[in-house]
């Protein structure tokens, strides 16, 4: 099996703007597939946690309701979760509700509590899915776009920007923003994919009191509305918003949202301040007309598996949706049988910022880069960096979402110059030939005395 | 895990750390001081232009020269280095402090120490903190990273630069991109005035040729894999009027768009911040809420001038010399900002003593009239030429100027 991934490192398309939360299956309606693989995809989590060791935790996901209208709403909310098969979701009174999530404004009149939501690091579960993967035999190829396909003696053969070649007997669409571009290129069916812009705002880990729980305001009709997300690693993430347009490669970001992410969210958690923001970022959701997945065996094509229109909430769907993909390739003819030797689990990543002072003496003593810290706002150290450019995250981004160096409150402000060191120590690579993320987005432009 | 027991440690081995370290050793404390960089100097080792020293030492040097007179003598003074190292805490134990801090060549040290001096100097302010909206391409550093990159690492940091910001740094990366070969395609300041020094804009930014836009702001970052243009708009009434943006194209944004202490190890120490400065409360012994721990330079408020963070460093470590000795503390007065006046350090005064204080101003103002005063009396004036927020007023007390004031009232300072 080979992954095949246009971008420079695995999660650099649509998942790395993504929010970062398990849902908890009570938003979609039960005539949907999404809420069906919501919810079995949820449940999915403990047991993959478990084997891959990314950041995540069930905090619960709390709604609240500003008014006795929007409390009509909830009831909805609850009777569709109930009905999807939610884990312990509860109608909430105004006291249960600040009880469960104090930092919530005195003005709500109640809500909805959803104990089985949860947040992750998305990053991180893609990354550590691809390691999985690599480990287990599948091929994995990044920086390969797919430019034309063809089908001959029962196999595609996908061509790929560079001119490179990949044959294959069955081929799994899933490009996301892209999905309806390689579905033509497939001669398959014809869609289009629409990106629905989301900007979020991050605050320092500093800031006032994070919130406990993820919380949602009472949705609008298009979106989930403008969330508080206590993130796995301490920030608190304020977003998203949910503006349709037709650019996929629009991920600017707006005065004007700023000011209504902050105007939504303060309605909720009043003590978030502008002053504690350090980054923002806007990510793309490729949507489908209707809003829900679409996850089959294409009609138009022959041995090709359309997995498109994945936004929310795709991330939580994800491990239903590959036993949806798995299902699909043995009811297309395609003979799977589980490899005895497979091994799902991956090595865990040592933290420095995890251990106790007492408890460090024998990572040093294993790898003294334990005890250099490179970026001192995420308390990242050198052997972090170092295994993530050694496991081919060699551009600034890549490194930044394997180890958080950088992502910090200082922004690299302190350790970019330290991990552009790092990775040409490790690499061989100049200074101006690292990038952010890929060839065009080089960090540095030259040196000193370069002749024009 | 190492155990070491000190007089005291300091944190940070740049100016304000060089100068109270020596301090504190000519007073025969036994001192440890603690570096993340694998050198001394702190972020002089960067500022390789002129202009240090002029009060300090009555010369004109660079930032390294200015940081060689103090690193020499604190390499001879037998005071304990760890460089390349890194507090991660600061905590309590049974001698007073406990600071712990890691680094490759010795693990994890664990200090225990009487008396703790902050000196970890600031960071800037990025892009998130400014909020400047648009696409997210390489190309796009702050000011003090992209001077590390020339300076030090001797890389061009792009070849067209937009800078945001006027303040002297921002105004010194001017001039330097220049030398090496860059064009600086402007400077765009949000406010009405320059934040930086007369002198820097004339031999930063007129000497050049370089564009400053007073009242402008950046509105817009575009680019998609490197930063591709900006775009500009004149502020009114606070906003930017989108009717008037103009479009720079640009490879490179550097922002010099202020400074902030760094606290983060303050605060975990449980050390009260004043949020007029970012940095801790302190009182006339230079120190913070928290028994025995100090601080001076940068991580206290941000300076415009290293020999003011000397003389403070030197004014910290002689009081936590003093405190090392078990002296008896002086009662003090609270120390507290009046109208037009953003912050002021310290918070307290000791009448017994000369006090020096330091604050900043709200107002852009000429002939301005600084007043003292308690309990509704006024106490002392002094005039001033030019007040602006961008430059600190530097105010000397002289011991038993504020005697009579009775205890339970503060000494307000106010500009009018």
């Amino acid at each position: 099996m080979a992954l095949l991934e246009r971008c420079v490192d695995v999660s650099f398309g649509v998942s790395k703007a993504n929010s970062g939360i398990i849902h908890a299956g009570f938003h979609h309606s039960p005539s949907s597939l999404k809420a069906r693989l919501e919810i079995e995809g949820n449940r999915a989590f403990d047991g993959l946690q478990a084997e891959l060791g990314f950041p995540f935790r069930r905090v619960g996901i709390v709604v609240a309701a500003f008014s006795v209208e929007e409390m009509k709403t909830v009831d909805h909310l609850y009777e569709q979760g109930v009905e999807n098969g939610a884990r312990d979701v509860e109608i909430v009174g105004r006291d249960r509700l600040l009880a469960l999530e104090p930092a919530l404004s005195r003005d709500v009149v109640g809500g909805l509590f959803a104990p089985s939501g949860g947040i992750i690091e998305p990053y991180r579960f893609v990354f550590a899915l691809a390691e999985s993967a690599a480990a287990n035999g599948v091929f994995l190829f990044t920086g390969w776009e797919a430019v034309r396909a063809h089908r001959q003696n029962d196999a595609w053969h996908i061509t790929s920007a560079a001119g490179e070649d990949c044959a294959a007997r069955w081929v799994v669409n899933a490009a996301g923003l892209r999905a309806d571009a390689v579905s033509a290129m497939f001669g398959a069916e014809r869609f289009t994919i629409v990106p629905r812009k989301g900007e979020e705002f991050i605050l320092d880990k500093g800031s006032a009191g994070p919130p406990s729980r993820v919380i949602f305001p009472v949705p609008a009709r298009t979106s989930k509305g403008v969330l508080v997300i206590p993130t796995v690693e301490g920030t608190v993430m304020l977003g998203p918003t949910a503006d349709e347009g037709g650019d996929k490669d629009d991920t600017t970001t707006t005065p004007e949202n700023l000011e209504r992410v902050f105007r939504f969210a303060s309605q909720m958690v009043p003590r978030i301040s502008k002053r504690d923001i350090i980054t923002s970022f806007a990510g793309l959701r490729p949507t489908l007309p209707g809003d829900d997945f679409m996850i089959e065996l294409s009609r138009a094509a022959p041995c090709l598996v359309q997995v498109a229109g994945i936004q929310s909430p795709g991330l939580t769907a994800s491990p239903a949706i590959a036993e949806r993909v798995k299902a699909l390739l043995m009811s297309g003819g395609l003979e799977l049988v589980e490899k005895a030797d497979w091994q799902p689990g991956i090595p865990r990543m040592h933290r420095t910022r995890d251990h106790a002072p007492w408890e460090l003496d024998q990572l040093v003593a294993r790898d003294p880069a334990y005890a250099h810290l490179v970026c001192r706002c995420e308390g990242v150290s050198e052997a972090e960096v170092v295994e993530a450019i050694r496991k081919g995250h060699t551009t600034l981004d890549g490194i930044k979402y394997y180890t958080r160096a950088g992502m910090g409150r200082c922004q690299g402000g302190f350790c970019t110059y330290r991990i552009m060191r790092l990775v040409a120590r490790e690499t061989g690579m100049p200074l101006e030939r690292i990038t952010k993320h890929g060839p065009g987005s080089e960090l540095v432009l030259g040196h000193i005395g370069d002749r024009p | 895990m190492i155990r070491r027991t000190i007089d005291a440690v300091v944190v940070g081995g740049g100016s304000a750390g060089l100068a109270a370290a020596l301090r504190l050793r000519e007073a025969g404390a036994t001192v440890a001081m603690v570096e993340r960089e694998p050198f001394l100097g702190g972020i002089l080792l960067q500022c390789i232009h002129s202009g240090f020293g002029l009060q300090e030492f009555g010369e004109d040097l660079t930032g390294p020269e200015y940081a060689e007179r103090f690193i020499r003598p604190a390499l001879n003074a037998g005071i304990e280095m760890y460089l390349d190292a890194t507090v991660t805490e600061i905590g309590e134990d049974a001698t007073g402090r406990s600071v712990t801090a890691l680094s490759r060549a010795v693990g994890v040290v664990r200090f225990s120490a009487r008396a703790v001096v902050l000196a970890m100097g600031c960071r800037e302010r990025n892009r998130g903190n400014v909020a400047i909206a648009g696409t997210r391409p390489a190309g796009v550093l702050t000011a003090g990273l992209a001077q590390r990159l020339v300076n030090i690492e001797g890389c061009v940091p792009g070849k067209n630069v937009v800078i945001v910001g006027s303040g002297d740094i921002g105004l010194i990366l001017a001039r330097r991109l220049t030398l090496v070969g860059c064009t600086v395609r402007a400077v765009v300041e949000i406010q009405s005035y320059p934040s930086g020094s007369v002198r820097n804009i004339a031999q930063c930014l007129n000497d050049y040729s370089i564009p400053l836009h007073l009242g402008h702001v950046v509105t817009r970052i575009e680019g998609r894999d490197r930063v591709e243009a900006v775009r500009v708009a004149p502020l009114q009434d606070g906003r930017p009027l989108t009717g008037r943006e103009f479009r720079i194209p640009c490879d490179t944004v550097l922002l010099s768009v202020g400074l902030i202490p760094e606290n983060e190890l303050s605060r975990a120490a449980g050390v009260p911040i004043n949020e007029g400065t970012a940095g801790p409360w302190v009182d006339a012994d230079m120190m913070t809420g928290a028994r025995g721990i100090f601080a001076c330079g940068n991580v206290l408020h941000v300076h415009d001038l290293v020999d003011f963070v000397t003389e403070e460093a030197r004014r910290c470590a002689d009081r936590a010399a003093a405190y090392l000795k078990g002296d008896p503390r002086e009662e003090m007065i609270p120390v507290k900002a009046g109208a037009n006046v953003r912050s002021i350090v310290p918070n307290a005064c000791a009448p017994g003593r000369r006090n020096v204080l330091y604050l900043r101003s709200l107002v852009v103002k000429n002939d301005a009239l600084l007043e003292l005063s308690a309990g509704g009396e006024k106490l002392r004036t002094k005039r001033l030429a030019h007040v602006q927020p961008s430059e600190m007023i530097r105010f000397g007390l002289e011991a038993g100027a504020i005697q009579n004031i009775n205890s339970g009232t503060a000494l307000e300072v106010a500009l009018r």
